[in-house]
């Protein structure tokens, strides 16, 4: 399951999407928003996605982790729109016989989306906003 | 020939539009590229600029046509 979403994530959902019997391990890994950044307090995050790419691309991500790894199951969750401190904006399971493919299989899927997947995410703070990571550095 | 140009993120605030139109004589990724540093300098602030040619991440030697659904992809950020 590879899901682009505005509304709130149901993790359940996303871990429920990977069970399997033959399973002995489901990893979960959830990315929240945290309230502070650069010693600045977050007000809000806004993600977009180049939605067509954006799930072509965790495709990818997720037949190359099948390639390295024996995975049972996959699921991700990524949210768009308005987040606030405290929510998910993205829940990716693994399900795997053993436990140490599902650790290394759901860290290289997130590793690898934070390099190659076409989101976007802009901080607003109290003083003004910026997309992470845009520029270079002056 | 004319372009139709997505953008998302910060080069969306750049070029002005989520899609533009544009008129060029460009052939390639490269050729796109260059034209598009010329007309929207703000882009040479970006740390990458990469672009997506009908959903794939083309290289500079890649032909482009009117057709194609080309898109501007500033550094990603997900997750």
């Amino acid at each position: 399951m590879i899901q682009l979403t505005d509304k709130p994530i149901d993790v359940n959902a996303v871990i429920s999407a990977v069970s399997n019997s033959g399973a002995g391990a489901v990893n979960v890994f959830i990315g929240t928003i945290r309230d502070s950044a650069r010693n600045k307090k977050v007000v809000q995050l806004e993600y977009e996605a180049y939605e067509p790419m954006a799930i072509s691309e965790i495709q990818k991500i997720a037949d190359e982790a099948s390639k390295r790894w024996e995975i049972i199951g996959f699921a991700i969750s990524h949210r768009t729109g308005i987040l606030k401190p405290g929510e998910v904006a993205v829940a990716i399971a693994v399900s795997t016989k053993h436990r140490q493919a599902s650790f290394e299989a759901c860290q290289y899927i997130i590793d690898t989306l934070k390099e190659k997947v076409p989101i976007f995410k802009k901080e607003v703070f109290e003083d003004g906003a910026e997309w992470i990571s845009a520029l270079n550095e002056k | 020939m004319k372009f139709t140009i997505t953008s998302y993120g910060i080069a969306k605030d750049i070029v002005g539009d989520r899609v533009v139109v544009v008129e060029t004589n460009s052939n390639t990724v490269g050729e796109l590229r260059s034209w598009l540093l010329k007309s929207y300098p703000s882009l040479l602030d970006l740390r990458s600029l990469f672009i997506a040619v009908n959903r794939d991440y083309a290289e500079d030697h890649i032909s482009i046509k009117e057709s194609d659904e080309i898109v501007l992809i500033p550094p990603v950020s997900g997750g």
